[in-house]
This record gives structure tokens, C-alpha cells and sequence, in this order.
């Protein structure tokens, strides 16, 4: 390496060489280390979210126009592929207007509310395992899940924000109903994961990840340790490997934990104005809701922070409750960087299943009533997530 | 008088909604998993596809004139259509038929007959008011330009489109 460098440095001016070689030693310290992997994590992340966006715009019109009998976008490029390009370029070439009795200050902040609190929290989602010796977690906090309830609710007032900054009567009952729905939801959503963090006990989502690469998933406890490749190679092993994870504690503590992943979800849904809890758009009787007033740039922001937020809430539950990045049999990238990758892949292929889902369901299910909303929220998930708590309590306690 | 609808009693799956919700994603499931082997897709891809087959034998579509079996215009610039037009789309210039041409007798024919079709609605009222049976609705129903004055149907495109038509209008032959 020495002679190599020394080698090198015969190319450049003595200045030049100590610069470049400072700025080496400099982007090698543990500090310096630390900031460009960061940096440069954060931009691949944030590329591959926002053509995961667009491209879930288009799963949406594809999907849903099969649902339907339909054929959906298929003009630009194969099949279609390119029309997330066009209506991007369309969103881009509008008028950003602004009614002449809005708020600007607030109409113009709203939107962008609405973008930035799922992007933000993208930063504390374990996203791989490690890739070459780098943590693939942009931060890994120590209130990691706490950081993920909060900052998920921000983007709550910027629809109530847009809903009033709009001065206009449609995007006013947008903003009321959307608190109305927040306060339902919100609750049962912070309480259905408690019983994770009991069980785990640590708010670190790296960690919560870590227990079910051990322990099994939270929906699948099944697989504790044992299953690696040596498991797949000797099938003695698995099966020890399964019965290991059969224990009663495994079953029991199965009960709640299926149960909060349930509420959740359903919470989710609701979390992401995604139909059948999309009281806030309600296209059909408040003409869009929220964003009835918006142009351009402006609405899609609104739009894209709502496929934003879907993909940052599959990414929270997949975090959560079905093994992060881990899959059975596949070691984490300690084991060579092709595993990191794998371990990546394996993350981002579980947020496009739950994508389809989140798709899936909006085709199917018709929009719930905001009364019948509340009192789902309110009579039933608030006292089920409450007891689930309980009931994780009970089985942490006595049975070991 | 009070009327009290009695409600059927939901059972407890019912007031559940998951068993309707997962019945409910196993039909779309189903529909998906059909149209993506391309089977009971209804879409129709328009410009490659149309419809035109099955357009109705009294479709209305673009006004036309129409010449007889002779080759005579039918037209007689009687100008009926003209008035008639809801959104005035009709304009007709008349002229004489000169002495010596073999159809001196019906007097009158269009020099200019112009249908702007920016305007027209497809009433079929300038059909339904012709005497001489010279005007039809046929069925071109695309009709497209990159300006007002490509929208316009001049006479020679309307004889064009109109072709010719046996008709029951007789009065013109020789024998009468």
C-alpha cells in the first residue's frame, strides 16, 4: 500500500499530495467516516424512494385498472413504463396557482408539510444489514420508534394547514375531518406497538430488527437462531431449530403480538388517508378535500407525500413486525457484501408486497363513515390495543 | 303513522366486517389475477379499435351531401337547412343553372355550401327538413382540425363523404 501511494504521489505537486492526503486521513477519521457514509446512504435512499413513488403511482393505475377490468395506462414507453416521466413532466409544466383569498404564507407551506415528515422518517428505518463493514441505518436512535410515531403525525397538519390556508369549504371539512381522524387513530396506533417494545425491550428499531433475526418475526415466530445454512443443509438441525422455536412462551406471546400487528395495520391505513379511512380526499363528495385547491407542483407534493408516506409506513411495519431486512436462511452482510445486498433487496421486496397490498384493499374496500371511523378507533382498537398490553404483561411475567 | 323498518340481525361475523372484507379481496384478487392473462378486459384501444361495425343504422354523424344516380346534384340551394341550423353551421351561396345544361328545369344549385363543423351539434334537423332529400347524416364521427378554417366542410369534400344516394326523389326525371 505504501509503495503504492508512494508510487502515486510522483504524479501530483508536493501541495497538492499533502492536500489530497490530509483530505484522506480526514475522510477516514471515524468523524469523517461517519459523514460522507451518511451523506451518501441518505441520497441512495432518497433516489431509490422517489422512483419507488412514481413507480407506485403507476402499480396503482396499473393494478387498479386490472381490478377493474380495465387495461390502465399502457401508451408511453412498454407497457407504460414512462408514464410516471410524463406525468411528472405534466405536474412540472402547469401554473402553480394561488387562489386570491388563500393564506400564501400557510398554502404554500402546507404541501410541503405533507412531503417531508415521511422522508424524515426513511432516516431511522434499518433499510439493510451492513455493506461492507457500514450500518445500512441512516441514524440509528435510541428512540427510534418514538421518533417514527412523532414525526408521522406531522404530516397531519399539513392537511389540516392546507384545509384552511385554501379559505374554501371543501378543503375545509378536508382539514376537519382529518383531525377527527387523527385523534381516532392515533392513539391505538402508538398503544398496538407497545407489546413489541415490551417483548424487545428497546425502542432501537436496529434492534427490534436484531430480536427478530433471532427470535423469529413477529407475525412468524418460528425461527430462532438455527435457521442458517447449516440448518438448510441438515434438515436434523432444522427441525431442532423449529422445535426450539414451538416453545409455549413462542405461541403465547404469538397471540398479541398478531393482534397488535393487526391493529396497526388497519391504523396505517388510516395514517396514510389510504381508502377505506380516506375521509380527508373523499373525492367523491368533497371534490378531493384537502388539496381541491392546488395546482402543479403544489398538489403533487400532496400526492407523492402520500405515496411517500405509504412506503415509510410499509417500511415502519415491515421494520416492526416482519423481520426488517432478515429472511430465513440468508446471513446479514457481515457475511459478505453480496448478503448486504440481498438483506437490502429482501427489505425493499417486503414494502412492495405490503405496497400491493395497501393498493389492494383501496380497490376493494368501500370508504368507511367518518362516525363509523371513530367509533371503530375509539370503542374497539383503543380498548383491544389496552388489553393486548395487558395481556403481553401477563405472559412476560409468568410464563418463561 | 310511525313505520319501523325491521332490520335483519347481523350475526357476529357480519358486525366483525373481516370475513365480507377477505371475501371482498378474493373477488378482486380473482378479477386481477384474469385481466392480467389479458382475460375480460373490456377496454376498447381506441384509435387501433373502433366501434364502427356496430354503429347503429341511424347513427348521426357528420352532415353530407349526396348526388343521385345520374350524377346530379340534389341540392337545390333551396337554403331550408340553412335556417333551420340551431347554431347556424350551414352556409349556402346559390347560383343559376345556366341555359342549355341538361338540368335547366330545377333552376338552382349551390355554388359554395359550407358546414362548419366546429359548430355543428348533430341535430339531424337539416336532414329532416331537406325537400329534395340531398342531405344526409352519415357516420364519420371523428372529426378533427388544426384550425377554424380546416373545421369547415367545403361543398366538394361534402359530396365526397356523401357519395351517392337512390333516393325516392324522382320529380327532376325526364318522364315527369
Amino acid at each position: 500500500m505504501d509503495d503504492f501511494s508512494n508510487f502515486i504521489s510522483h504524479f501530483f505537486s508536493p501541495a497538492a499530495w499533502t492536500f489530497l492526503k490530509t483530505l484522506g486521513e480526514r475522510l477516514m477519521s471515524p468523524i469523517g467516516f461517519l459523514i460522507w457514509t451518511t451523506f451518501l446512504k441518505s441520497t441512495i435512499l432518497l433516489g431509490i424512494i422517489l422512483g419507488l413513488v412514481s413507480y407506485t403511482v403507476y402499480a396503482e393505475r396499473r393494478v387498479s385498472a386490472l381490478i377493474q377490468d380495465r387495461l390502465g395506462p399502457n401508451r408511453v414507453g412498454w407497457q407504460g413504463l414512462l408514464q410516471p416521466i410524463a406525468d411528472a413532466a405534466k405536474l412540472l409544466l402547469k401554473e402553480n396557482f394561488t387562489p386570491k383569498n388563500a393564506n400564501y404564507f400557510y398554502f404554500r407551506l402546507a404541501p410541503k408539510l405533507v412531503m417531508i415528515p415521511p422522508i424524515l422518517v426513511l432516516g431511522v428505518l434499518p433499510f439493510g444489514s451492513s455493506l461492507f463493514g457500514v450500518q445500512m441505518t441512516i441514524a440509528s436512535i435510541n428512540v427510534g420508534a418514538i421518533y417514527v410515531l412523532a414525526i408521522s403525525s406531522i404530516s397531519v397538519y399539513g392537511i389540516v394547514l392546507a384545509g384552511w390556508a385554501s379559505n374554501s369549504k371543501y378543503p375545509f371539512l378536508g382539514g376537519i375531518r382529518s383531525t377527527s381522524q387523527m385523534i381516532s387513530y392515533e392513539l391505538s396506533l402508538a398503544l398496538s406497538i407497545v407489546p413489541i417494545f415490551m417483548v424487545v425491550g428497546s425502542l432501537n428499531l436496529n434492534t427490534i430488527v436484531q430480536y427478530q433475526v433471532e427470535q423469529g418475526w413477529m407475525i412468524a415466530p418460528f425461527w430462532p437462531q438455527g435457521m442458517n445454512w447449516h440448518a438448510l443443509l441438515h434438515p436434523a438441525a432444522a427441525w431442532q431449530a423449529i422445535a426450539a422455536g414451538m416453545s409455549l412462551r413462542h405461541l403465547l406471546l404469538w397471540i398479541p403480538l398478531i393482534i397488535s400487528f393487526f391493529i396497526f395495520f388497519v391504523s396505517m391505513f388510516a395514517e396514510t388517508n389510504r381508502l377505506p379511512f380516506d375521509l380527508p380526499e373523499a373525492e367523491q363528495e368533497l371534490i378531493g378535500g384537502y388539496h381541491t385547491e392546488y395546482s402543479s407542483m403544489g398538489f403533487a407534493l400532496f400526492f407523492l407525500g402520500e405515496y411517500t408516506a405509504m412506503i415509510s409506513g410499509a417500511g415502519v411495519i415491515t421494520t416492526l413486525f416482519l423481520g426488517g431486512w432478515s429472511l430465513p436462511f440468508i446471513p446479514d452482510g457481515s457475511h459478505g457484501w453480496v448478503w448486504g445486498l440481498i438483506n437490502i433487496g429482501a427489505f425493499f421486496a417486503k414494502i412492495i408486497a405490503l405496497l400491493f397490498v395497501f393498493i389492494w384493499v383501496r380497490w376493494t374496500l368501500p370508504r368507511f363513515r367518518y362516525d363509523q371511523l371513530m367509533k371503530l378507533g375509539w370503542y374497539f382498537f383503543f380498548e383491544l390495543a389496552i388489553v393486548n398490553i395487558f395481556l403481553t404483561a401477563l405472559i412476560l411475567t409468568y410464563v418463561k | 303513522m310511525a313505520f319501523i323498518v325491521n332490520r335483519k340481525k347481523l350475526t357476529l361475523a357480519e358486525k366483525l366486517y373481516l370475513p365480507a372484507i377477505f371475501s371482498g379481496l378474493a373477488i378482486t384478487w380473482k378479477h386481477m389475477k384474469r385481466a392480467l392473462f389479458g382475460k375480460g378486459i373490456i377496454t376498447m384501444q381506441y384509435p387501433e379499435e373502433k366501434w364502427d361495425k356496430h354503429l347503429p343504422e341511424w347513427y348521426r354523424g357528420a352532415p353530407t351531401l349526396v348526388k343521385d344516380e345520374t350524377g346530379r346534384e340534389r341540392c337545390v340551394a333551396c337554403q331550408l337547412c340553412e335556417f333551420i341550423c340551431p347554431p347556424r353551421a350551414i352556409t349556402i351561396e346559390p347560383m343559376e343553372i345556366p341555359d342549355g345544361s341538361h338540368w335547366r328545369k330545377v333552376e338552382k344549385k349551390p355554388r359554395a355550401f359550407d358546414i362548419d363543423m366546429a359548430r355543428c351539434i348533430y341535430c339531424g334537423l337539416c336532414e329532416e327538413v331537406c325537400p329534395e332529400q340531398a342531405i344526409f347524416l352519415r357516420k364519420d364521427y371523428s372529426i378533427t382540425g388544426l384550425s377554424r378554417d380546416q373545421m369547415v366542410n367545403h361543398k366538394d369534400k361534402l359530396y365526397e363523404m356523401g357519395g351517392v344516394m337512390n333516393g325516392l326523389v324522382i320529380k327532376w326525371n325526364e318522364k315527369k
